[in-house]
């Protein structure tokens, strides 16, 4: 016939064998899985599909048969979903993200975690002394369904009674906790989302977040109960304020990389800080089931001062032993390697 | 073959990926509808999931007297199944949830890199932001923790979070654009059989009829692969078709013979592979015609 002598059509003939075993094997992997292949099937699969896409170059450039160029996208297309797709199993995928990535994370947000502490911290400061010097300011920074009583003009007895739970309130705990996890662990999404909107309202959700701190702490030191307030405050404090600040500085890191981008195209930018930062952000709502867990329960159990103290010290202490020091040498494989070797 | 044609063409949305090896693959970009379709899916069978395991909790810890455990059974049971859902069958089944899946399409990296766990983390992780969060403000305002004017903002930004796959033409939402991913429709299987066989019928030409170089200088690479298409076409209209464009080849060439109805197949089916050979020897020369009109270096003298 009248093609055999072009090349376009020795081409195809020379080559249609591979690409045909090629399509079996695809076939198979995505009806069954890519792990229904045998170790053989396995191992050629990337060969096959290194061949069929360089096929596919060269029909593009010599070849005007349509349908073969596009059978041949529509070959290496599937090989590519199927080869750079997702390998790991889901279970070791979770592993790894809690022993490496999530730390790992964490220590690439060290300079936006400097200033979201001290935005805070800034907050925490104007909160005190503002109350400090006049009570009025308290309403301004807590609103009074959260005050649940404790409000200025308390007595060091009704502050007490707060800090101190007394037996029969103790039923109510599993919700109390559930409510609580909730609360806070929209504050902290929030704070990381807002990063968004170029970092802004995360400083601001920050900054008023310190203030009411302190405007409480405020109200306390007045009464000479800020060491007891202290133990009420950091039994599960020292968890989830941890797990706000690195909210808030998840949300700067977004922020920051999307306005200056470097080297990197805004979205290139985005995509690798971006992915950094929800990771963290990830960690953040285990820190505040956790937070919730021990504000819920531990606090209402243990109402001694060192118990308390010594509790959330053991809390932050194992935080930063997590984030800090775990996951320092994550295998080289770091990205996902070609699918051959992964299963 | 009016230029026309080309606008029948279906216009899909298709991004070019650059793989590892340096080759780009075109794939098609999966539509608002069906990506919203597969997100009410796999709410609904999320919502179906804890509905029946909060009543299983219920049930065994009432059965038991364990109320207050059964609270926090319940509590963490929809915790996790809240933030794994998505994660769970996104890793497991390479970028495809049960929604997805139904729908056909999934998520892929969009630098061609490899899909790692980790941007699918963090692409899901960002759905209690897109989905759970505005839910949230919606159905119970002041528990958010934010209050007033904040509120509002909270909304309006939650908002412009969830519509964000609107604005963009990739129809990226958040979780995609801070995790480099993208969502494509899976491709359409083509069989090599099929291929072959087509291939087969259209190899029924005969040799008996020859084209002269001016002849074959009428069309293009466009024209050459519409024929193609045509001549693959098995269905009902199509052999209408092929008589249309038979006689306007026919009377653009200027071929003299009588072709009669029957012999319209391999009439065709012979100037097609005289074209290819054609133009595909031309090609190896760096002359690419890409349609009738694109003369290269000749006058434009004949139409």
């Amino acid at each position: 016939m009248a093609l055999e002598g072009t090349k376009s059509f020795q081409f195809r003939q020379e080559r249609e064998a591979g690409w045909q075993q090629l399509e079996r094997l695809v076939m198979q992997a995505e009806k069954k899985g890519i792990r229904s292949l045998s170790a053989a099937d396995v191992f050629e699969l990337p060969h096959l599909y290194k061949g069929a896409l360089s096929s596919l170059s060269v029909a593009r450039s010599i070849s005007l048969d349509k349908n073969v160029v596009d059978y041949l996208e529509n070959l290496t297309t599937r090989a590519y979903f199927l080869l750079y797709g997702h390998q790991r199993p889901a279970g070791k995928a979770f592993a790894r993200l809690m022993q490496f990535s999530v730390p790992d994370a964490v220590r690439s947000l060290k300079q936006e975690f400097v200033v979201a502490f001290l935005v805070m911290f800034l907050g925490v400061m104007a909160g005190f002394f503002l109350v400090l010097q006049n009570p009025d300011w308290f309403f301004t920074f807590m609103n009074r369904e959260l005050a649940g009583g404790r409000v200025p003009g308390a007595s060091a007895e009704e502050l007490k009674a707060v800090i101190y739970p007394a037996e029969d309130k103790l039923n109510s705990l599993d919700i109390f906790a559930t409510q609580l996890f909730t609360h806070n662990s929209q504050v902290g999404l929030l704070a990381f989302a807002l990063g968004f909107a170029l970092g802004l309202p995360t400083i601001w959700l920050l900054f008023q977040n310190g203030t009411m701190l302190g405007a409480f702490l405020a109200l306390h030191y007045e009464k000479d109960l800020l060491y007891e307030l202290g133990g009420w405050l950091i039994i599960h404090g020292s968890t989830e304020i941890l797990a706000i600040i690195l909210c808030g500085a998840a949300g700067l890191a977004i922020a920051r990389h999307y306005v200056f981008p470097g080297k990197l195209s805004r979205m290139e930018s985005l995509a690798i800080y971006g992915k950094k930062a929800a990771l963290v952000a990830f960690g953040c709502i285990l820190m505040f089931l956790v937070a919730g867990l021990l504000e819920g329960f531990a606090r209402q159990l243990v109402s001694s001062d060192t118990g308390r103290y010594m509790i959330g010290l053991g809390f932050l202490l194992m935080w930063a032993l997590y984030f800090l020091g775990v996951g320092r040498n994550a295998p080289e494989d770091a990205s996902d390697d070609i699918g051959g070797e992964a299963s | 073959m009016s230029r026309k044609q080309r606008s029948y063409r279906p216009a899909r949305k298709s991004r070019r990926i650059l793989t590892p090896e340096g080759v780009a693959l075109n794939v098609e970009l999966a539509e608002r509808g069906d990506r919203a379709g597969a997100v009410v899916i796999d709410l609904l069978i999320l919502f179906g999931i804890m509905i029946l395991g909060s009543i299983a909790i219920a049930i065994t810890t009432g059965w038991a007297n364990l109320g207050r455990f059964g609270i926090i059974m319940f509590l963490l049971f929809i915790f996790a199944l809240r933030n794994f859902y998505f994660m769970f069958f996104e890793l497991k089944w390479q970028g495809q949830t049960p929604g997805k899946r139904r729908l056909g399409i999934k998520v892929i990296d969009r630098f061609g890199r490899p899909l790692s766990s980790e941007a699918i983390f963090a692409r899901n992780m960002m759905r209690e932001i897109e989905i759970f969060l505005p839910m949230g403000i919606v159905f119970s305002g002041g528990a958010t923790g934010v209050s007033g004017l904040m509120q509002l903002f909270a909304f309006i930004w939650a908002m412009l979070l969830v519509f964000l796959p609107m604005m963009n033409k990739d129809n990226l939402r958040a979780g995609d654009l801070i995790a480099g991913t993208i969502v494509v429709r899976e491709p359409k299987v083509l069989l090599a059989a099929d291929m072959l066989d087509a291939d087969a019928k259209m190899a029924s030409a005969k040799e008996a009829y020859s084209f002269t170089t001016a002849q074959l200088n009428a069309y293009g690479i466009f024209e050459l692969q519409t024929l193609e298409e045509l001549l693959r076409n098995q269905s009902a209209g199509a052999s209408e078709k092929l008589k249309t464009a038979g006689e306007t080849i026919i009377k653009k060439i200027g071929w003299e013979d009588p072709v009669l109805p029957h012999q319209m197949d391999a009439f065709l089916s012979a100037y097609y592979h005289a074209l290819r050979k054609h133009l595909e020897g031309k090609l190896l020369m760096g002359n690419r015609k890409k349609d009738k009109f694109d003369t290269g270096k000749k006058p434009t003298g004949r139409r």
